[in-house]
C-alpha cells in the first residue's frame, strides 16, 4: 500500500504558506489592489464637493462620510477575495486538501485585509484631517478604522463566499453585506466622532472590538460552509 | 427520545397531509381572534388621554412588528433544520416564510410611519424601532435576492440557509446597536406604552390581535409551503397517487 | 478488501437523475475508468467520490470507513484534479507547485524539479502560468498530483489538451502510481493504454 514519502504539512504551516502565496500574487498585480484605496479617496472627496468647503461644517459630517466611504470601498474590494480562486479551481483544491477550510479562508481574508483594508486604515486618519478633524485625533481614528475594517473584511468574506460565481453578484453582495455591517458602521462612526471631539472613546471601541473578535471566530466557519455550498 | 415524529414531518407526503389538516384550523382561529381583537381595539377600548384615537394603530403596528421578528426566527430555524438534517420540507418552509415576513416588516414600517405623522408631524423619524425594522427589511430582501439569484434549488436552499443563520445571529447585535445609536441623540421613541401600565381594555385586544397574526402567519406559511413542496416534488410518485392519476 | 467503495449512489442535478443507484469498488493497484457521453455524469460522479458534491442517497467509503464521517482523513490521502487546473496565472510553474502541493507536503526544489521533469516540463523556466499553453498547464497540474504523493487519484479528464507525447507521459505516470500500490479513478474519453488486468471500466448512460 502506498505511503507518502514526504512529510505532511501542519495546518498552521499550510496557512502561512497560503498567506505567502496570496501576498506574492498581490504584489504582482498591485494596480488591482490599490483600486479600493483610490475609490475611498474619490468618494471622500465627493462629500465636500456635494456640501461645502468649510472645515467647520465638514467636521460634523466627517465620521459618517469616512465610514460610509470605507464601507463601500471594502465592498468593492471583496470582489478580489474569492473570485479568481473560485474560477481557476484553487478553492476546490483547498476544499479537498484535508486541511481545515475555515482556517485557510481566514488566512486568505487576512491577506486580503492587508492588501485592501490596511491602506484604508492608514489613509483614513489623513482623510479625516482633510475633513476638519484635529491632528490629535489621528490615533483614535486609526484605532477605530483598524478594528472596524477587520470586522468588515470578515463579514464581507461570508457574503463573498455566498455569492461566488453568481452573475451580477456584485450588487447582491452589497445588499447582503451592508445590513450586517450596520453595527460596525454605528460603533465605528461614533468612536471616530468621539476621537475628533477629544472625548474618551472606550465604549464604542470595546463594542467594535467585540464585533471584530466575534467575526474572527464565526465568519470563517460560515464562509467555509458557504464555499462548500458554492462548489457543489 | 423518539424522533420519528420529526422525521415523519420532514417527509413531503406526510407534511402535505398534516399541513392540509392544520390550515383551516389556523385560518379560522386567526379570523376569530382578529375579529375579536379589532372590535375590542377599535370599538371598545377607550381613547388614550395623550394621543386620542390615533394610538389605535398599535393594534396593527405592534403585532406586525412582533411577527416580522418571529418570522425571521422561524425562517432561520427552518433553514437551520434543513441545512443540518438535509430536509427538503424544512427548506420549503424557510422559503415560504421570507415573503410573508418581509410583508409584515413593510406593514410595520408603514403603520409606524402613519403613526408618526400625528405624533411627530413627519412621516419618518429615525426612531430606533423603525430603523431596526428597516434594516431587517433589507435582511429579508437580501435573503430573497440570494434565493432568486441562484438557479439550482438545492444550492439556493443551502446558501440562503447560511445567510439566514448569519442574519439571525446579527439581528440582536443590529437591534442593540441601533438602540444605542438612537439613545445617544435623545431620539423619539414610538411606543410610549409600557406593557404592564396598559389597562386591560387596551391590552387584551392587542394580545388577541397578536395571537391572530401568529395564527394567520402559520396558516399562510403552511399554504405556501405546501405549494412549494408540490413544486419541488412534482415528479415524485406520491403526488401522482394523490391525484389518482394512472402512474 | 477494496479500498474505495461507492454504494448505491443516487444524485439529482436539478431535474436530472444523474446517478441512479451506482455502485463501484476499486482495489489497490487498480484503475477505474469512467466513460460516457457529455453530460452523462462523469464529473458529477467524480465530485461525489471526492466529497465535493453530496449524494442524495448512498455512501462512499475509504478503507471501510464512510468518508462523510472523517472527511479530513479521507482528503489527506486524495489527490484531486478537476476541470480547472488550479494554477495561479501570475505564478511560475515552480511557484505554483511550491504553494499548492506545498500546502500539504514538505517539498524541496529538487523534488519539484524531478516532478516537472517527469511530466515533460524539464525546461522549467520563469514563465508565468498565463503565458503557458493549455497543454503545458495541464502538465504542471499533473506534476502537482505527483508531488502530493497520495494513495488515491481522482482525475477528471486529465489528458485534455495534451498532445500524444503528453498522453503517453500520463499513461506512464498512471502505471507507476498503480505499481506503487496506489489507485485511481479517471474520467476520460481516451482509451487508457495500461495493463487490462488493472483496468476496470464504468460506462455512464
Amino acid at each position: 500500500m502506498k505511503v507518502p514519502s514526504a512529510a505532511v504539512v501542519s495546518p498552521g504551516k499550510a496557512g502561512w504558506r497560503l498567506v505567502q502565496r496570496d501576498l506574492r500574487l498581490g504584489f504582482r498585480r498591485p494596480g488591482e489592489w490599490l483600486q479600493p484605496l483610490v475609490f475611498f479617496l474619490v468618494v471622500t472627496t465627493l462629500f465636500p464637493l456635494a456640501t461645502s468647503p468649510e472645515l467647520s461644517r465638514l467636521r460634523d459630517m466627517a465620521p459618517g462620510a469616512l465610514w460610509v466611504a470605507a464601507l463601500l470601498s471594502s465592498l468593492l474590494a471583496l470582489e478580489l477575495l474569492f473570485r479568481e480562486d473560485g474560477q481557476d479551481g484553487t478553492l476546490e483544491q483547498l476544499a479537498v486538501s484535508g486541511l481545515p477550510l475555515p482556517w485557510l479562508l481566514l488566512a486568505k481574508t487576512c491577506v486580503h485585509w492587508l492588501l485592501t483594508g490596511l491602506p484604508l486604515v492608514l489613509a483614513g486618519p489623513l482623510v479625516a484631517t482633510a475633513l476638519g478633524a484635529p491632528y490629535a485625533s489621528i490615533p483614535g481614528v486609526f484605532a477605530a478604522l483598524l478594528l472596524g475594517s477587520s470586522a468588515l473584511s470578515l463579514i464581507g468574506a461570508v457574503g463573498a463566499a455566498l455569492t461566488l460565481g453568481l452573475r451580477r453578484g456584485g450588487v447582491l453582495l452589497a445588499l447582503l453585506v451592508l445590513p450586517l455591517a450596520v453595527p460596525v458602521l454605528i460603533f465605528g462612526a461614533r468612536a471616530t466622532s468621539l476621537a475628533m471631539a477629544q472625548d474618551p472613546m472606550t465604549a464604542p471601541m470595546y463594542l467594535l472590538g467585540a464585533i471584530a473578535v466575534l467575526s474572527a471566530t464565526l465568519a470563517p466557519l460560515a464562509a467555509a460552509a458557504a464555499v462548500r455550498i458554492s462548489l457543489e | 427520545m423518539d424522533w420519528t415524529w420529526f422525521h415523519r414531518f420532514g417527509s413531503p407526503p406526510h407534511f402535505y397531509r398534516i399541513a392540509g389538516t392544520l390550515i383551516p384550523w389556523f385560518a379560522w382561529l386567526a379570523a376569530l381572534c382578529g375579529l375579536a381583537g379589532l372590535i375590542g381595539g377599535l370599538g371598545l377600548a377607550p381613547p388614550d388621554y395623550q394621543q386620542g384615537d390615533g394610538y389605535r394603530i398599535i393594534y396593527v403596528h405592534v403585532p406586525a412588528a412582533v411577527l416580522s421578528t418571529m418570522a425571521y426566527a422561524a425562517m432561520a430555524t427552518a433553514a437551520g433544520v434543513g441545512l443540518i438534517w438535509r430536509m427538503n420540507v424544512a427548506h420549503a418552509v424557510a422559503a415560504s416564510c421570507a415573503a410573508i415576513g418581509a410583508s409584515f416588516t413593510f406593514l410595520a414600517l408603514v403603520t409606524g410611519s402613519l403613526w408618526g405623522r400625528p405624533m411627530w408631524g413627519t412621516y419618518w423619524e429615525w426612531d430606533p424601532r423603525l430603523t431596526s425594522e428597516l434594516v431587517m427589511l433589507f435582511l429579508y430582501l437580501g435573503y430573497m435576492g440570494l434565493r432568486g439569484a441562484i438557479d439550482d434549488t438545492a444550492r439556493a436552499d443551502r446558501a440562503s440557509a447560511v445567510l439566514a443563520l448569519v442574519g439571525v445571529i446579527n439581528l440582536p447585535i443590529i437591534h442593540y446597536s441601533v438602540d444605542w445609536w438612537n439613545s445617544l441623540h435623545q431620539g423619539h421613541t414610538l411606543l410610549k406604552f409600557a406593557k404592564p401600565s396598559m389597562p386591560p381594555s387596551m391590552l387584551v385586544p392587542l394580545l388577541l390581535l397578536m395571537l391572530g397574526f401568529v395564527l394567520y402567519f402559520a396558516a399562510i406559511v403552511l399554504v405556501r409551503a405546501r405549494g412549494e413542496v408540490l413544486r419541488r416534488e412534482r415528479n415524485a410518485r406520491w403526488i401522482a397517487e394523490l391525484l389518482g392519476a394512472p402512474s | 478488501m477494496k479500498l474505495l467503495i461507492g454504494e448505491n449512489l443516487q444524485l439529482w442535478r436539478g431535474e436530472l437523475h444523474v446517478l441512479r443507484g451506482l455502485s463501484l469498488a476499486v482495489d489497490a493497484g487498480c484503475c477505474l475508468q469512467v466513460t460516457g457521453i457529455n453530460g452523462a455524469g462523469k464529473s458529477s460522479l467524480l465530485r461525489v467520490l471526492a466529497g465535493l458534491l453530496p449524494a442524495e442517497e448512498g455512501s462512499v467509503s475509504w478503507r471501510g470507513i464512510d468518508t462523510r464521517g472523517d472527511q479530513h482523513a479521507y482528503h489527506s490521502e486524495l489527490a484531486w484534479l478537476g476541470h480547472g487546473t488550479a494554477l495561479k496565472a501570475d505564478l511560475s510553474a515552480r511557484e505554483n507547485l511550491r504553494y499548492s502541493a506545498g500546502l500539504r507536503r514538505e517539498l524541496d526544489s529538487a523534488q519539484i524539479d524531478a516532478a516537472l521533469a517527469r511530466v515533460g516540463f524539464a525546461h522549467a523556466d520563469q514563465r508565468l502560468a498565463r503565458q503557458m499553453s493549455a497543454g503545458q498547464q495541464r502538465r504542471v497540474a499533473l506534476a502537482r498530483v505527483l508531488l502530493l504523493d497520495c494513495a488515491l487519484w481522482l482525475l477528471d479528464e486529465p489528458t485534455s489538451n495534451l498532445d500524444s507525447s503528453g498522453q503517453r507521459m500520463f499513461t506512464q505516470l498512471l502505471e507507476a502510481h498503480l505499481d506503487e500500490g496506489g489507485l485511481a479513478v479517471v474520467a476520460t474519453h481516451q482509451p487508457l493504454a495500461i495493463d487490462p488486468q488493472r483496468l476496470q471500466t464504468l460506462e455512464l448512460a
